[in-house]
C-alpha cells in the first residue's frame, strides 16, 4: 500500500497565562492509501489537536505547531502557503467534527454550505453545484433530498446533520477523511447507521480515513490499524486485531480492562486505572503514565521510553514487557484521589 | 447487589405519565398539545436490586427518574414507595420521604454549586433534614468523603478544584449523606472518561453491597447498564418495550427494538465485530416526536418486524397499540408478536 500521509515528530503547544500546554509531544506515524487508522485516547491526550495540526486548524495564538513535518502529496503541509493549504482543506483532505450542530453554519442552508466547497475547489457554478449537492445528499441517505437541500441545519435531527457533514466532507472526493469523534454525540442506533454509511462510502470511494474516538468499541469494527495516545504521546501502535488481542502498553491494558462488555457475564469487577492524567503544563519527567502504571520500575520515573517495535507493525513505548512482568498492587504515586 | 432472598418490593410504579404541555399564543396561552415524555410506565423495584433503565436520547428515561422522586409532579399514575403514595404527598410529609430517596446527576459540572465548598455541598442534605449539627455533622461529611475515596482534607475546597470523576464522587457522597434506601442514578458516568467510568461504577457497586442500597440506574450505554443491573427495562418514546433480567435480555431479546439496540452496541473486539457485522440490524429513519407519537405501537415507524406481524397475525401495528404484558415468566414485552404466547 502506498503511503498517503507521513507525520514526523509533530509537536503542538498552547501558550497560555498559566504556562505552556504541551498538547502534542513528538508524534510520528503514516497513513496508507485506502486504509482506516483509528486514534484512541481520552480527553486531553492530544488526539484532536494532533489531527487539527495536520491541516493547520490550530488557533494561532495561543496555539503553535512548534515542530514537525506533515508530508502529503510530496509537500510539507506545515510549510505550505495559506493559499496552498486552503486548496487542500475540504478538497484532498477533509474533516468532519463531533458536534454537527455547532460545526454547521446555522444561518446558511445546507445546500449553500455543501455547494461552497464544490464551487471553490471544483470550479462548479451555482446550478452544477446544486445538482451535485442533491446527488451527495441522496448518497448519504437524506430522504427527499431535492426538497431538503434548502433546509437549515436546525431542521434536521442529529443523525441527519451528521450525514450532511459527511456529504460535505466527501463532496470533492478526498483522498483522506479525518473524522474527529463523529458519532460520540449520537445515539447508538444512529451511530450504527452512520458507521454503516461511512464503511459503504469508504469502499466505494477508496479514501483513507483517520477516525478519532475514545470509544474502543466503535473503532474495533472500523479500523485497520490503531494508535493509542496518552498525554500527547503515542504509546502503542498496532494492527487492529493485534491491539485488542495482544495489548502491550499498561495504559492500553488498563483501558481494555476497564470497559464493560455487552457480551460479558457477571460477576466480575472492572479493572480501573487509578489516578488522573498528568498536568500538561507541569509535566513530570520520565514516562507520562508512570504515576498510574501497575508495571512501573525505577527507570520509568526518569526516562520517557521511545516507541519500539515488538511485532509486525506493532510498536509500544514502555520499558517493561507486560507479557512477562508482574503488575504491582501499590496505589499510584500522587495523592491522586 | 444481592437481593438477600427477599422479593420485597421497595418501589412500585403504576401507569406513570409525565406530559409537558405545548402552548401557543402570546397573551392568551392555548394548550395545543403535549410532549408525552413518559406515557404509562408500570414496574416494581425490589429492595436491594439495581434496575437499569436504558434507552436513547429523548425516550423519557431521565424524566422517569425525576417523576419518581417527585422532582416533577406526575401528570398521572402512582408512585408507591414503602407503602406511601408519593404523588399525594405535599410539603412537610413529602420532604420527610425525600430522606429515603436521593439522586446522583449526570453532569458533574452543573450539579455542584460552584459557590459552595465541598463540605457545604455534602452537608446540605443533613442540614435540610436536621440531621446532626456542628462538629458531628462535619465528622459525618469527612466520613462520607472517605467512603467515596476522596481525601477528607478536601472538605474546604471548591468544585472547580476537582476533576470530573472526583466531582461525581462528591455527588455520590451528597446522595449518601442522609442514608437513603433508594438512589436514582441519572446517567452518572456518561460525562466521564472511560478509565474514570470504571472507578465510579466500582464505587457504586461497593456502596450498594456495603449499605444495602437500591438503585434505579438510568443510562444510554447498554454495556454499562448490563454490567451493573440485575434487571433491565428498555424504553422507547416514553414507553417500556421490554423488561427482564440482564442475562435473559442479552440471550433472548424479544422486542425488535431491543434486538436492534443490542446489535448496534459495539463490542471492543475486532474479530467479534467482523462476525456481528453480518447480522447487524440497522434501523431506518429517526425517532418520532414525543409530541406526536404514532397511534399504534410507538416503534411502528422503524420496526423491521411490522410486515411479519401483519402477514402472520393480521394486526396493523400502525393502528393497534400492543399491551405491555408478561410473555414469558418474569419477561415483559410490549409487542404484538408475543401476544399469543402470554401465559394465562
Amino acid at each position: 500500500m502506498a503511503t498517503l500521509l507521513e507525520v514526523r515528530n509533530l509537536q503542538t503547544q498552547f501558550f497560555t497565562q498559566d504556562g505552556v500546554v504541551k498538547a502534542v509531544n513528538g508524534v510520528s506515524y503514516t497513513v496508507n492509501e485506502g486504509e482506516t487508522l483509528g486514534i484512541v485516547g481520552e480527553s486531553g491526550c492530544g488526539k484532536s489537536v494532533g489531527v487539527m495540526s495536520l491541516i493547520r486548524l490550530i488557533p494561532t495564538p495561543p496555539g503553535k505547531i512548534v515542530n514537525g513535518e506533515v508530508i502529503f502529496d510530496g509537500q510539507d503541509l506545515l510549510k505550505a502557503s495559506d493559499d496552498e493549504i486552503r486548496s487542500i482543506r475540504g478538497n484532498k483532505i477533509s474533516m468532519i467534527f463531533q458536534d454537527p450542530m455547532t460545526s454547521l453554519n446555522p444561518v446558511l442552508t445546507i445546500g449553500r454550505q455543501i455547494g461552497e466547497a464544490l464551487e471553490l475547489h471544483l470550479g462548479m457554478d451555482r446550478n452544477q453545484a446544486r445538482t451535485r449537492t442533491i446527488e451527495l445528499l441522496e448518497l448519504v441517505g437524506i430522504p427527499s433530498a431535492a426538497d431538503r437541500v434548502d433546509n437549515y441545519p436546525h431542521q434536521f435531527s442529529g443523525g441527519m446533520r451528521q450525514r450532511v457533514m459527511i456529504a460535505m466532507g466527501l463532496s470533492c472526493n478526498p483522498q483522506l477523511l479525518i473524522a474527529d469523534e463523529p458519532t460520540t454525540a449520537l445515539d447508538v442506533t444512529i451511530q450504527a447507521q452512520i458507521v454503516d454509511l461511512v464503511k459503504r462510502l469508504r469502499d466505494e470511494i477508496g479514501m483513507a480515513i483517520i477516525w478519532i474516538t475514545h470509544d474502543l468499541g466503535v473503532v474495533a469494527g472500523l479500523a485497520d490499524r490503531m494508535l493509542v495516545m496518552y498525554a500527547g504521546y503515542i504509546v502503542e501502535e498496532a494492527p487492529v486485531k493485534d491491539l485488542y488481542r495482544d495489548p502491550r502498553h499498561p495504559y492500553t491494558l488498563g483501558l481494555l480492562g476497564s470497559l464493560p462488555r455487552l457480551d460479558a457475564d457477571r460477576p466480575y469487577k472492572l479493572s480501573s486505572i487509578d489516578g488522573l492524567p498528568p498536568d500538561l503544563i507541569d509535566f513530570p519527567p520520565g514516562c507520562p503514565f508512570y504515576a498510574r502504571c501497575n508495571y512501573r520500575i525505577d527507570i520509568c520515573r526518569t526516562d520517557n521510553p521511545p516507541l519500539e517495535t515488538v511485532g509486525v507493525g506493532h510498536k509500544v513505548a514502555c520499558h517493561v514487557d507486560v507479557t512477562t512482568a508482574q503488575p504491582t498492587t501499590e496505589h499510584p504515586v500522587e495523592e491522586a484521589m | 447487589m444481592t437481593t438477600n432472598g427477599k422479593n420485597d418490593v421497595l418501589l412500585s410504579i403504576k401507569n406513570l405519565k409525565m406530559y409537558f404541555p405545548i402552548t401557543r399564543g402570546i397573551i392568551f396561552q392555548r394548550h395545543v398539545g403535549d410532549i408525552k415524555a413518559v406515557d404509562g410506565l408500570s414496574f416494581d423495584i425490589k429492595r436491594g436490586e439495581t434496575l437499569g433503565l436504558v434507552g436513547e436520547s429523548g425516550c423519557g428515561k431521565s424524566t422517569t427518574g425525576r417523576a419518581i422522586l417527585q422532582l416533577y409532579q406526575p401528570t398521572d399514575g402512582m408512585v408507591v414507595f414503602e407503602g406511601n403514595e408519593l404523588t399525594t404527598l405535599k410539603g412537610e410529609s413529602l420532604r420527610k420521604m425525600r430522606r429515603h430517596m436521593q439522586m446522583i446527576f449526570q453532569d458533574p459540572y452543573a450539579s455542584l454549586n460552584p459557590r459552595m465548598t465541598v463540605g457545604s455541598i455534602i452537608g446540605e442534605p443533613l442540614e435540610v433534614h436536621n440531621i446532626l449539627s456542628g462538629k458531628a455533622r462535619r465528622e459525618r461529611v469527612k466520613e462520607l468523603l472517605d467512603i467515596v475515596g476522596l481525601n477528607p482534607y478536601f472538605i474546604n475546597r471548591y468544585p472547580h478544584e476537582f476533576s470530573g470523576g472526583q466531582r461525581q464522587r462528591i455527588g455520590v457522597a451528597r446522595a449518601l449523606a442522609v442514608q437513603p434506601d433508594f438512589i436514582v442514578c441519572d446517567e452518572p458516568i456518561s460525562a466521564l472518561d472511560v478509565s474514570i467510568q470504571a472507578q465510579v461504577i466500582n464505587l457504586l457497586e461497593d456502596l450498594q453491597d456495603k449499605f444495602g442500597l437500591t438503585y434505579l440506574f438510568i443510562a444510554h450505554d447498554l454495556a454499562v447498564v448490563r454490567h451493573i443491573s440485575d434487571r433491565i427495562a428498555v424504553m422507547y418514546l416514553g414507553k417500556i418495550m421490554e423488561l427482564t433480567d440482564r442475562a435473559t435480555l442479552y440471550r433472548e431479546p424479544l422486542h425488535p427494538y431491543t434486538r436492534a439496540l443490542l446489535s448496534a452496541v459495539p463490542i471492543p473486539d475486532p474479530v467479534l465485530e467482523e462476525e456481528r457485522e453480518k447480522h447487524r440490524v440497522i434501523l431506518e429513519g429517526d425517532v418520532p416526536s414525543p409530541a406526536n407519537p404514532p397511534e399504534g405501537c410507538n416503534f411502528c415507524t422503524r420496526c423491521p418486524a411490522k410486515e411479519r406481524v401483519f402477514k402472520e397475525m393480521g394486526i396493523d401495528c400502525d393502528v393497534v397499540e400492543p399491551k405491555f404484558a408478561e410473555a414469558r415468566p418474569d419477561h415483559w414485552v410490549a409487542c404484538h408478536l408475543y401476544e399469543s404466547s402470554r401465559p394465562n
